[in-house]
């Protein structure tokens, strides 16, 4: 099949969504500038005008508010924000306005809006140019919030997401721009709310999502050479979440561990901790070990850096631990 | 400027009906029979009448909490509006809503919801889908002047004239921002100027005077017909209740807010009144005409209230109805 960048297969669903459908268009802060949005804006503006491709200046909430408000009358609009950390900008309208909307007027309206928020950390950019905030969104009723990882699952997932007539919050993560895969030619779409399993394993579950899939990926890559059979389970969609996909792999392999580029505490690790304890405990042979951010502001300092971001060093230590670890005390059975 | 009768006598109508839903409210408020905060409109109906009256069916508009006027003015169902505030299924937001959020898309009433200036970039996205469109179609978003200390405003102000989007920007001046007043909110009064600094059609109007509004609002509608908006215009008012339910908020009493000799002055000012004798004395209405039209409304609206009664609640088991993540 053809081998597209992340970022050139985000492009093309753009291209081909705006071309086939009139009320599609693209707003946002620096969508004719490679600086901001990498090149998932390429010919864009050239090919759809200023009318359809609008640059805006520096006001997310203003800007966000007026992609909503286009919904509410039946455009398709995708407001993208080029660091989420500048979406907090735009709280109001995400939150308050457009998660609501549909709900608190019985059904009377929707917001079919694409909120695009791109994770852009590393680099020394520290604490405001570097977080990852999906979490936030996630625990907003309202919202539907897919993360993918692969060149595939970027292209068809914008497509659902610019077809859902609910808001979709798409976070995608820039190490993962330039990650090369398959991307089929035509419109397809990847559903919303539907993990898949990224390698099939028998001896420890591994959820995760967008780039931590990759960081998982090279864990079980790692493990397996050491007799040690991960199965990793990419989420693609984190609200809502495919409970299922998760609950069947923790019933076959009995552990779980969850790896988020978010951080540690009310987290999506947790979210996903909490619902397998609540709904499959008996199926766990272990304790469930979680690999996130600590719960700190991302530093400048590249040392710092280095010990800041999980990958799979971390995964695979959070794995050992785990088969290390003894039977659960609330499997062992009493004997008196 | 020359009216017709039958424009002038819709005028009157419409406002003698949000005044007559409004304090056909308190009652059952008092009772508890309404329990959902309610902002009431008595006192500023001659600003949601004479904007809608400049506007066609097609245009939009958007609201605060303080937006039953916005909503009948504009053609919302009464029965809507009523059974909305008592939390009934038959309700304009199915009892999801209550008196703070209230909608009516078929009539351009595209949400009316109270988070202070929140609404306000909405119409700059109904505007700019307007523009894309080349529908010709005018968004006006209504807001108090408390909104004029959220940002978003002037982010919508500056976006909405750079791109000379159709939206006008009514902003309903009652002098208080809940219980707070303006000269403790902002450093002057004239806040008609914020629209001046975006180089855009800026105007300031009594807002009690319906003709004086309908007028201004005309002349917005048309500039932005023809690609010259965005407009800013500040209606000038007070509201005769206080900022929530029936309370007046006079000096003295528990809620403490506003000199009884303040409220006393504006009651001279009542625009329904006002304009009741402007038709009187000029001989478009008799006494008889008005105690008729004010009767015909009375009985809609208890028609509405006894629909709203006998309405079903939303069933229980409907909670997550309309929930899709």
């Amino acid at each position: 099949m053809r081998q597209l960048s992340f970022s050139l297969a985000i492009n093309e669903a753009l291209h081909q969504m705006m071309s086939s459908d009139e009320s599609v268009f693209l707003i946002g802060q620096g969508v004719k500038s490679p600086w901001y949005v990498g090149n998932t804006a390429r010919g864009l503006f050239e090919k759809f005008g200023p009318e359809r491709v609008i640059d805006t200046p520096v006001s997310e909430n203003a800007i966000t508010g007026a992609a909503v408000g286009a919904a509410l009358v039946g455009m398709r609009p995708i407001v993208v924000h080029p660091r989420m950390d500048f979406m907090m900008y735009a709280m109001d309208p995400i939150v308050n306005e457009a998660a609501n909307w549909h709900y608190m007027f019985g059904g009377r309206s929707s917001v079919p809006v694409v909120i695009w928020g791109i994770i852009n950390r590393g680099g020394e950019q520290a604490a405001q140019h570097s977080q990852a905030l999906h979490s936030l969104f996630a625990h907003i009723p309202g919202l539907k919030v897919v993360m993918p990882s692969t060149p595939y699952d970027a292209k068809g997932l914008m497509i659902s997401a610019i077809r859902d007539d609910n808001p979709v919050i798409y976070i995608d993560d820039r190490w993962l721009y330039k990650i090369e895969g398959d991307v089929p030619e035509q419109i397809y779409s990847v559903p919303i709310g539907k993990g898949i399993v990224r390698k099939r394993g028998k001896d420890v579950t591994l959820v995760s999502a967008s780039y931590m899939v990759v960081e998982s990926m090279k864990a079980s890559e790692l493990l397996r050479k050491e007799g040690i059979d991960v199965e990793v389970i990419d989420l693609r969609s984190i609200k809502p979440i495919d409970e299922l996909l998760i609950f069947e792999s923790v019933k076959k392999t009995g552990r779980l561990v969850i790896a988020d580029a978010g951080w540690k505490t009310y987290g999506m690790a947790a979210e996903i901790a909490a619902i397998v304890a609540e709904n499959i405990f008996d199926e766990l042979k272990s304790p469930i070990q979680r690999v996130t951010l600590p719960d700190v502001p991302a530093p400048a300092s590249s040392a710092l850096e280095m010990v800041y971001y999980p990958n799979a060093t971390h995964i695979v230590q959070a794995i050992k631990k785990l088969l290390s670890g003894k039977e659960a005390p609330w499997r062992i059975k009493s004997v008196s | 400027m020359q009216y017709s009768k039958k424009f002038l006598v819709n005028l009157y109508q419409t406002m003698v009906r949000i005044r007559l839903c409004e304090e056909s409210l308190v009652e059952p408020i008092l009772k508890e029979e309404v329990r959902c905060p309610v902002h009431l409109y008595c006192g500023e109906e001659a600003i949601a009448t004479g904007v809608c009256a400049a506007l066609s069916e097609t245009d939009y508009i958007f609201g605060t909490h303080r937006s039953h006027g916005h909503y009948l003015a504009k053609g919302g169902s009464l029965k809507g509006l009523i059974s909305e505030i008592y939390g009934k299924e038959t309700g304009c937001s199915r009892g999801r809503g209550g008196s703070m959020h209230i909608i009516e898309p078929e009539k351009g009433v595209m949400g009316a919801a109270p988070i202070v200036a929140g609404t306000i970039s909405l119409a700059l996205g109904t505007a700019l889908a307007s523009k894309i469109r080349k529908e010709k179609r005018v968004s006006v978003s209504f807001f108090g002047d408390g909104a004029t200390g959220e940002g978003v405003l002037y982010e919508s102000l500056n976006f909405a004239a750079l791109k000379k989007l159709p939206v006008l920007f009514v902003c309903e001046n009652n002098f208080y921002s809940t219980h707070m007043p303006i000269r403790e909110c902002r450093p002057n009064n004239d806040i008609f100027k914020i629209g001046k600094s975006y180089d855009i059609l800026s105007l300031k109007v009594d807002g009690n005077d319906v003709l004086e509004v309908y007028e201004a609002a005309q002349k917005a509608v048309e500039a932005c017909r023809n690609d010259d908006g965005p407009v800013f215009i500040e209606c000038v008012t007070y509201r005769l209740r206080g900022h929530v339910g029936p309370d007046d908020n006079i000096h003295g009493t528990h809620t403490d807010i506003r000199p009884e000799e303040e409220i006393k002055e504006w009651r001279k000012k009542d625009p329904v009144i006002n304009f009741e004798h402007f038709l009187l004395n000029n001989n478009i209405l008799e006494k008889g005409d008005i105690d008729e039209i004010r009767k015909q409304i009375e009985k809609e609206i208890k028609d509405a209230h006894l629909f709203a009664k006998n309405s079903p609640y939303p069933e229980k088991s409907e909670l997550k109805k309309y929930i899709f993540a």
